[in-house]
């Protein structure tokens, strides 16, 4: 039996208008700033348990990695998914329910937070173990190749994943096989708690590529365009069968690695020097001076956006338990 | 994979020379590289690309070596494989098949000796299986392919010299799940795993009392029907593990039948093992460490004769 895709096609429709609006990216980066407020909230009313990985900062990435791909591509995401899986298609509703355990949640709220998955878009199962999906996603594109079906599959990881065994095995033997994979490297320059300094002695991981003799390159991850150009490059390379790269984009989280990271460790300024090149503001600035936005759309986009996110969290709070019975459910296959 | 273009193999040295125990000979010239692939010695790499390729369409059988050697791989098999579907919300299957070889007897040392059932045998999602011998291991292999799980089939190295008359198709396929009676009894149930099937049907030749021995075939899961049907029977139970004492899965039957009828029994059940250490590489030592077929035929005559459990070799030894 060969994978199902559930036809969802709520997602499917918020992916195909993605991808052909640039004003709908805009709003999709803001749909993604906004959310991680609001899951912040929640975590410190204390309304969802466990942890969570906000990634605000990173917006352009998700949207410009999402926007470059076709639903029939294969992603592997990390635990600080809430951007990818909202940039895929994944609803608002969908993801939040998920988050805070609740029925209608992609696992049924099984999973939370750094479990998200929707196979109507290509996106696996989010691993929380780090670097794991990247032998997977390498997987994902050996069944692409054999198959001809023309995909590609995506592995985004972060700058910690490149230290451990599964990075260097993972591209490794997709260079070997030649596969379509490619590899997202999300710098923020933090592992966890750890400057990547203190741990890494490469600033720049994308040379990691050169022990692999694979394609590879550092983008400005803070630029949508420049994130949606270099993606659709390696994914063309890929589709004409030559091969995996890795791409390093330099980006910044705004908050600590965790809820329960208060983030005290970075040096200041720093997160200033950032904010000085906000991915939306500065994809704002690009629409104005084409003009396909206003001055103040996008104060109105947020505050819209806003509005009907919290509508979606008072209604998803609201919403039912997963049955008692679903902690059986999908431990095996028929 | 005549009959199914989706099963791949993956593997250390199993293409182009044939695998390192002659299991994949002549299946690179027959079904080409794209479906025969030597892989880097990167069990957690190739393991990972196994499960993706199993989750989007293909169905891959990964060769590992010598079981030792998931340890590198465990999360790949048992954090990321065994958890696919469920994290999925039920939209994913993972039609994976892991061959790994096991156990001593073959000089080969402490790290490339164990049977580590114990390993996996906790991670649902999983499904474990364990030949007793060519027919088991194909049939077995046959069920693990056409699953749609990830499954484990180990394999006892000790076993690969034998030979028997080979039941092809569909008639030598050995279901998962099911146990095996190979010989009927009325004064105890004996249950073996792996190796040990052998070692108990040669003891048994010199066992005093009526033997029904079963061949328990799969751990994950395990037959509970068909051993508690014979202990109600026979109203004695030992298992027969090659593996230390602690946290083998003969604990697991025994609590398992012992809380299930406990009035049926007659005497206490009890657990033919290894001793809790290391696997030697000098041959007397390691013939004493493995459970022996004259081992198995006093332990359980004593057991017979005394209605009590016997104690161990090295419990005697420390006397």
């Amino acid at each position: 039996m060969n994978s199902n895709r559930n036809r969802n096609t709520l997602s499917i429709d918020r992916r195909t208008l993605l991808k052909n609006d640039p004003v709908e990216k805009l709003k999709r980066m803001i749909e993604i700033r906004e959310f991680e407020e609001i899951c912040f909230n929640l975590f410190a009313e204390g309304l969802i348990r466990g942890t969570t990985h906000l990634c605000n900062g990173q917006e352009a990435i998700a949207i410009g990695v999402a926007a470059s791909l076709e639903v029939s591509d294969y992603v592997m995401c990390t635990y600080r998914g809430h951007g990818h899986a909202l940039a895929l298609g994944m609803t608002p509703e969908k993801v939040l329910s998920e988050i805070m355990g609740k029925k209608n949640g992609s696992m049924n709220g099984l999973g939370g937070s750094m479990h998200l998955s929707d196979l109507s878009v290509g996106l696996l199962p989010t691993s929380a173990i780090v670097g794991a999906g990247i032998p997977i996603a390498a997987g994902a594109a050996k069944t692409a190749q054999y198959k001809k079906t023309g995909g590609v599959a995506v592995s985004i990881f972060g700058d910690g994943a490149t230290n451990i065994g599964a990075f260097h095995e993972g591209l490794n033997i997709s260079k070997v096989l030649n596969l379509p994979v490619i590899f997202i490297c999300e710098n923020n320059l933090y592992g966890e708690y750890s400057p990547l300094a203190s741990t890494t002695p490469v600033k720049d991981l994308a040379t990691r590529a050169a022990s692999y003799d694979m394609r590879n390159c550092i983008v400005d991850g803070q630029n949508v365009d420049e994130v949606i150009e270099i993606v659709n490059t390696a994914t063309e390379y890929a589709r004409n069968n030559e091969g995996p790269t890795l791409i390093e984009m330099k980006t910044y989280r705004y908050s600590g690695h965790s809820r329960s990271d208060p983030a005290t460790y970075r040096p200041d300024g720093e997160l200033d020097s950032w904010l000085e090149r906000d991915p939306i503001e500065l994809y704002n600035k690009a629409l104005i001076s084409q003009e396909l936005i206003k001055d103040n759309d996008k104060d109105k986009i947020i505050e819209e956006t806003r509005k009907s996110l919290l509508k979606v969290k008072d209604m998803v709070a609201n919403s039912e338990e997963p049955d008692d019975n679903s902690l059986f459910q999908n431990i095996y296959s028929d | 994979m005549n009959n199914d273009s989706d099963v791949i193999l993956m593997g250390e040295y199993i293409a182009a020379a044939g695998g390192p125990w002659k299991t994949s000979e002549g299946l690179l010239d027959k079904f080409g590289p794209e479906r025969v692939i030597d892989t880097p010695i990167a069990e957690m790499g190739f393991m990972g690309m196994a499960l993706g390729a199993a989750c989007t369409g293909l169905r891959p059988v990964v060769e590992i070596m010598f079981v030792e050697f998931l340890g590198v791989a465990i999360d790949q098999l048992s954090t990321e494989a065994a958890k696919f579907r469920y994290l999925s919300g039920g939209e994913l299957s993972v039609p994976l098949v892991v061959r790994a070889t096991t156990g001593a007897g073959l000089g080969f040392g402490a790290q490339h000796s164990q049977t580590l059932e114990s390993w996996f045998y906790s991670t649902p999602g999983l499904k474990l299986a364990v030949a007793s011998g060519p027919q088991t291991a194909y049939g077995l292999l046959r069920s693990a392919i056409n699953d749609n799980n990830p499954v484990v089939i180990l394999e006892p190295r000790s076993l690969f010299a034998n030979r028997e008359e080979l039941v092809r198709g569909d008639e030598g396929i050995v279901p998962l799940g099911k146990s095996k009676t190979i010989n009927e009894g009325n004064d105890i149930t004996i249950v073996g795993l792996g190796s040990t099937v052998e070692s108990i049907k040669e003891a048994s030749k010199e066992i005093d009392s009526s033997s029904e021995i079963i061949d328990l075939l799969t751990l994950i899961p395990w037959d509970k029907e068909a051993i508690i049907d014979s202990v109600k029977k026979t109203g004695r139970l030992v298992t027969v593990e090659e593996n230390p004492l602690s946290g083998g899965w003969g604990a697991e039957i025994i609590s398992h039948v012992s809380s299930k009828c406990f009035n049926e029994l007659k005497a206490p059940p009890f657990r033919i093992t290894a001793p809790d250490t290391h696997i030697p590489f000098n041959e007397k030592l390691e013939k004493k460490y493995l459970p022996s077929v004259s081992y198995i035929k006093d332990s359980i005559n004593s057991y017979m004769i005394k209605n009590e459990v016997p104690e161990t070799w090295w419990e005697k030894n420390n006397e």
